[in-house]
């Protein structure tokens, strides 16, 4: 099997975040690999154990592991982190005609990429924590023409049937679906628990190998954005309200507050 | 003026309050086709702002999901011709507008909270800290708008059933539904719906007890901060924050809840905020319209006492 894994470098959660033109300032903030693509990841080194011959992922496992992200050049160190973690080899797509790419761009890049890859399987975190919009794991498989898998809260590989079967987990229940391979599969938090990067594999994803590409690489230039940011405004600190020490009356008192305040 | 399509999605044959929201942001642009996929559940919208009614039938969205929205989708927009398109942001909405997108080469925009007779969408960002206004600049403008962001304005709604068939794409047939186990329902509105939202963190050290019975007493939501879901003391659907849940309603009641940054992602948009905290430095309380000081067992039932008295 050959499983691609989409990750994305995100301003670290506890960082403030700045709108600058119309995009997120990335340049100065802590950057991190997105929380929840580490799951992908997790998630792609059991596929590959489960279904390896030594138990493990890597090259005896006769399966790989492709990270690909788009972003400016210190993404590179994301990619670091997933290959630490157990994945093979990594693509990086750096072109700073890509700056402030939107969903659209972003899909078209990564399913581009995907294409030249010859994977049977795509697997991605639900959401990243800067942009939140959940969307572009769905984008990349309308791209591609793939199956859909998204929102899986577990993930049943058959590789010698070429089958996947996840439970969907979403607002509306659990869903069970079943895609042939190729299929793009995004997981979400908690379905497994992601790996600390053991010395040895930190000192490994050195030697590993990040292949840059440029927009030109993929056959892609630079397209307009489908959207625009009139403004963007930080909206006024909360200020704090009343703090009350309760002493026995807390309850009821509270109750009172909400009453004067028509909320309940 | 606009010619607005809105998606009409069901719950076990159920319209959510969801749908009213959206044809009242379509109202303010134009003219509003609700397009109902599968069954025809038009008994339902009869008090909503809607010009003409569209059934799909020839996709099966309960097989196939997203992309069978999304087929049904677009015979709507190219049938009727309509510019803008509003779902509501929901898992499945956010990717039936995201592939809509593709499929048509049109810009969208996620989790807007407000929208004009212009089609300028409003967003609330970075856990609330930012206020964005933006625009697509597409033919064809993609919204979807998070639930309970707007007042329902009824209106009079159209009451003949238009029928359209849609062909499945080939990739629609690739992915399948095998069974679908609904969520179970404990009797409480959903957490992104609810107009309050009673929500217990740390400081319940796994009795909910006190949260649930507060919250019924208001008809409100359950929430939990990260740390209770971690220690699994509550579902992980229920997780308000960062990684979890986006909830703005107009009460929010944090019990037990310190105030990271992550959690305050998921709620600080909330109309009136309520902290329940031992600890009177916790960060809760900076954002807090109105804070007690004391230990949430004690508070909560002489609360939900009060609550039950003034009934």
């Amino acid at each position: 099997m050959k499983i691609a894994v989409c990750v994305k470098q995100v301003p670290d959660s506890w960082a403030e975040k700045k709108m600058v033109n119309g995009s997120l300032d990335r340049a100065g903030v802590d950057a991190v690999l997105n929380d929840l693509d580490e799951y992908a990841v997790e998630e792609a080194l059991k596929i590959i154990e489960a279904h390896s011959p030594t138990g493990e992922a890597g090259e005896g496992s006769g399966h790989s592991i492709t990270l690909i992200t788009m972003g400016p050049d210190r993404a590179s160190e994301a990619l670091r982190k997933g290959l630490s973690m157990g994945a093979d080899s990594a693509i990086h797509i750096s072109d700073s005609a890509l700056a402030g790419a939107d969903s659209l761009l972003t899909s078209h890049v990564l399913a581009e990429a995907i294409k030249s890859g010859n994977f049977d399987l795509v697997l991605c975190g639900t959401e990243s924590t800067d942009a939140r919009m959940s969307v572009v794991p769905a984008m990349i498989a309308e791209r591609l023409g793939w199956a859909q898998l998204t929102f899986a809260g577990s993930v049943v590989v058959d590789p010698a049937a070429t089958k996947v079967e996840i439970s969907r987990v979403t607002e509306i229940g659990a869903e069970k679906m079943q895609a042939q391979f190729p299929a793009v599969i995004s997981v979400v938090e908690k379905i497994n628990e992601p790996r600390y990067p053991s010395f040895k594999g930190i000192m490994a994803a050195k030697k590993k190998s990040i292949e840059v590409k440029a927009l030109a690489d993929l056959g892609l230039s630079a397209t307009p954005a489908w959207s625009n940011v009139k403004d963007a405004t930080p909206r006024p600190a909360r200020a704090a309200g009343l703090k009350v020490e309760d002493s026995g009356n807390g309850g009821s008192d509270l109750v009172n507050y909400l009453a004067e305040k028509r909320v309940i | 003026m606009s010619s607005v399509a809105i998606l009409i999605e069901t719950i076990d044959g159920v319209v959510p309050k969801s749908a009213g929201e959206l044809a009242t942001f379509a109202k303010r642009m134009g003219e509003v086709t609700a397009v109902m996929v599968g069954g025809d559940c038009s008994s339902q919208l009869t008090n909503y702002s809607i010009d003409s009614l569209v059934q799909v039938d020839g996709v099966d969205v309960s097989k196939f999901g997203v992309p069978a929205y999304v087929d049904a989708i677009a015979a709507v927009i190219a049938a009727k011709n309509c510019d803008v398109l509003l779902v509501t942001s929901g898992a499945r909405g956010k990717e039936i507008a995201g592939r809509v997108a593709v499929r048509t080469n049109s810009g969208v925009i996620t989790d807007a909270i407000d929208i004009d007779s212009e089609k300028i969408a409003t967003q609330s960002i970075f856990g609330g800290s930012t206020t964005v206004h933006s625009q697509v600049t597409t033919p064809l403008a993609i919204f979807t708008m998070r639930s309970n962001s707007v007042e329902i304005v009824e209106g009079a709604c159209a009451t003949s059933v238009e029928k359209l068939s849609a062909t499945p794409s080939t990739a629609t047939l690739k992915a399948e539904v095998l069974a679908l186990e609904p969520l179970v329902k404990g009797g409480r509105p959903e957490l992104t719906e609810a107009a309050i939202v009673v929500s217990g963190g740390r400081g319940t050290n796994g009795d909910f007890s006190a949260v649930e019975a507060f919250a019924d007493s208001l008809g409100a939501a359950v929430g939990a901060s990260r740390a209770a879901t971690d220690a699994g003391w509550y579902p992980h659907s229920h997780q308000v924050g960062q990684t979890g849940k986006t909830v703005s309603p107009s009460l929010y009641v944090a019990c037990g809840i310190s105030g990271a940054i992550q959690h305050r992602a998921g709620m600080q948009t909330s109309k009136m905020i309520v902290a329940i905290n031992k600890d009177p430095e916790a960060p809760i309380f900076e954002l807090a319209d109105y804070g007690v000081v004391g230990d949430l067992f004690a508070v909560l039932p002489s609360a939900t006492a009060a609550i039950s008295a003034r009934k």
